[in-house]
């Protein structure tokens, strides 16, 4: 095998944003000569350096405002980096909203045409292909109609099915992936697979860490414009996970990296919850004693390791929440299977339905497995008082006289 | 290479052999406005359906179809015709009043076209310029493509106005109508490109435009004639006024249909002027297009 073939080279590239606060002639002139007052400087992207392998599927991933969007659209040649250069080789398509370019007005078809043009394919390739995007989107019948008459689904199905036609070496996937049904989705991961074999690059910015773990062969961090990790998805995504903000703002300086993670693996297998008796129960009253029973193993030895759980309601808020650290629990060393248990004696839940996470941490603290919604369980509603805590609430009346 | 389905390793061969490029457009002055313009050569079939795009969806639903964009020309030649012709009593010593407005209506409107809907085209394919890479010098190209089919509709009824009337006539005084088009078209694109870019960064641009092209309207000779201007001005004014391109244009499209013997005033030297009024808007063109490159790195996160 000879040297890697790159596609995309980052070399060094900065992307300052001007924030202004006047817009117009008339406040330019006010303003005049007070324009620092005026404007903010804001960096989106700092010193990132990176090479993009060819056949390679990398995921961007990152909290909101980090800068993958601004690191994808610079790589896309949309946006010019302040300093620094992007290049790149061979045909590339951009996805980094369905449907640009879709003229309200138009039909279908000749959007088909258009948007292909867009994406870079002549008229003449869009011929040979078009009878394939049709059956890709599954909307022969309203292929003649005007697409302001598509409802939402139909729309992003067929942008999605003249993307994926694009004969792209590299293509710049921004959280589009899903879209349309469940069938539809199923069939746009299938096409992403199948590009993968084909060898084409991919770059995706997305929120889903399980896409990345699942789909990418190497995944970046970013946090304020700046690289923090690039390397395995598995480490990334614990990088993400285990909270590195604030790590990251310790550093205290403009750019940093993220420590190296020790290549730690392990998984989750099961979460249950249990009653006293030990016995799965999905329905509970309050202050029952629960048990919430977790069955991990490790991939590679872990000398030091440490269990977390979260109990959320169906709003996504933390009720309860406790580690095995925080519960300063030491487990031994891990090198196969084990069963963790935590007692939730007398849980004064209140009614309704519960979602269970549980998460697996390394030996610095990296998270290395997490289970999300694991299991669920609910508890029973009380006809007297209500909300995620339960107390026994009563109330009094009594007569105040003012002096 | 469509259609071929390329495996992983031979994808892999082609690519080290493909040339690496700078993403985005690149800033040196003469190369970069080569590769510009090769790369618009790239897309001329995209420059195409987004001018079809334009024009089809712009009467789309609409009855009468492309005939409306006859409705506002023609009627502003009605109101001139009638009301600075005959009440203002313009049309005096002007013959075949109708077809001298219209010469003249009918190319600025190519120019006031252009500029108008280019200064607002990068606004208008915001979606597309946030999302999507294409040389942003399309989106100005693609209105003037519109504008000139438009053109010609109305350039058809020009010349048959004056095939009917008589006033056209064979000869090499025809060719004033091709420099007109020509010094038309180069401060137009020039322009275009100015503006649209300047204004995504200040939206007032718009405005201003607008109220300029009005100017525009009057300050060349299209519904009164030279004579009644070169009576007014003292020389230099006058020579200024007849060097703006719009005015060379105007005098050009007159000579050409309604009049060859330059009746209407024009100078006996319009065929120089039009060169070199044209060679300074080719000047103008290339630092258009530079201008044009240098602010487009910007337009995604301003829009």
């Amino acid at each position: 095998m000879n040297a890697p073939v790159n596609v995309v080279q980052v070399n060094d590239v900065s992307k300052r944003f001007i924030v202004r606060k006047d817009n117009s002639i008339k406040e330019r002139i006010v303003n005049f000569g007070r324009g620092a007052r005026y404007r903010e400087d804001f960096w989106a992207l700092r010193n990132i350096d990176i090479d993009i392998r060819a056949g390679s599927t990398v995921g961007l991933i990152g909290p909101n405002g980090s800068g993958k969007s601004t690191l994808l659209k610079a790589i896309g040649g949309i946006i010019q980096p302040t300093n620094g250069t992007v290049q790149r080789r061979g045909r590339m398509a951009a996805l980094l909203e369905l449907g640009a370019g879709f003229h309200q007005d138009l039909t279908g078809r000749e959007n088909v045409y258009l948007n292909a043009s867009i994406l870079g394919l002549s008229r003449k390739q869009t011929d040979t292909h078009f009878d394939d995007i049709v059956d890709f989107s599954g909307i022969e019948s309203f292929i003649d109609t005007q697409v302001k008459f598509y409802s939402s689904g139909m729309y992003v199905r067929l942008a999605f099915a003249v993307a994926v036609h694009v004969d792209p070496d590299l293509l710049l996937v921004d959280e589009v992936l899903a879209v349309g049904d469940e069938a539809f989705q199923r069939k746009c991961l299938d096409k992403i697979r199948s590009f993968q074999n084909e060898g084409r690059t991919i770059v995706l910015v997305t929120h889903s860490l399980d896409q990345v773990t699942d789909f990418c062969s190497r995944a970046i961090v970013l946090a304020r414009g700046s690289v923090v990790f690039d390397g395995d998805p598995v480490d990334a995504v614990s990088v993400l996970r285990s909270g590195f903000d604030a790590a990251y703002e310790a550093e205290g300086s403009g750019h940093g990296t993220f420590k190296q993670p020790l290549g730690e693996r392990g998984n989750i297998t099961a979460v249950r919850v249990l009653d006293r008796s030990g016995l799965q129960h999905r329905d509970f009253a309050t202050g029952d004693d629960l048990v919430v029973e977790v069955d991990v193993e490790s991939v590679t030895p872990l000398a030091k390791w440490a269990v977390g759980l979260h109990i959320d309601n169906p709003l996504g808020q933390l009720v309860a929440g406790a580690t095995s650290n925080s519960l300063e629990a030491k487990f031994p060393r891990l090198d196969g299977c084990a069963r963790v248990r935590f007692d939730l004696p007398k849980a004064n839940f209140g009614g309704g339905e519960y979602g269970v996470t549980v998460a697996m941490f390394g030996s610095e603290d990296q998270e290395i497995a997490r289970s999300t919604d694991g299991t669920f369980f609910s508890i029973a509603q009380h006809s007297r008082s209500w909300g995620p805590l339960y107390t026994d609430v009563s109330v009094r009346f009594e007569t105040i006289t003012r002096s | 290479m469509a259609g071929v389905q390329m495996s992983s390793a031979e994808r892999e061969v082609a690519l080290t052999q493909a040339p690496w490029q700078d993403a985005g457009a690149t800033g040196t002055l003469f190369r970069g406005s080569f590769s510009s313009i090769a790369e618009i050569w790239q897309r001329r079939e995209l420059l195409g359906m987004l001018t079809r795009r334009e024009l089809k969806s712009r009467y789309k639903d609409s009855a009468l179809g492309f005939l409306w964009s006859l409705a506002r020309p023609l009627t502003q030649l009605l109101i001139y015709y009638v009301v600075v012709g005959q009440f203002l009593h313009a049309a005096r010593g002007i013959d075949n009043f109708a077809v001298y407005i219209f010469s003249g209506l009918t190319i600025y409107t190519l120019f006031s076209e252009i500029i108008q809907t280019g200064t607002g085209s990068i606004i208008a394919n915001s979606g597309l310029v946030k999302k999507v890479y294409l040389p942003r010098e399309i989106f100005p190209l693609a209105t003037i493509g519109s504008a000139l089919f438009n053109f010609l509709i109305q350039f058809g009824i020009l010349i048959m106005a004056a095939f009917f009337i008589g006033t056209l006539s064979f000869g090499p005084h025809l060719l004033y109508a091709v420099g007109a088009l020509a010094v038309v078209l180069i401060y137009g694109t020039a322009l275009a490109l100015i503006l649209s870019a300047v204004n995504v960064f200040l939206r007032d641009v718009q405005y201003i435009v607008e109220v300029v092209l009005l100017l525009l309207m009057w300050g060349s000779p299209i519904v009164y004639s030279l004579k009644a201007v070169s009576g007014f001005f003292p020389d230099w004014l006058l020579q200024i006024y007849i060097d703006n391109p719009v005015t060379l244009a105007v005098l050009g499209f007159q000579d050409a249909f309604w009049s060859p013997t330059g009746e209407g005033g024009s100078p006996p030297d319009l065929a120089l002027r039009m060169v070199l009024i044209g060679l300074l808007g080719l000047v103008m063109l290339f630092a258009a297009q530079r201008l044009f490159t240098r602010l487009s790195g910007n337009f995604a996160q301003e829009l």
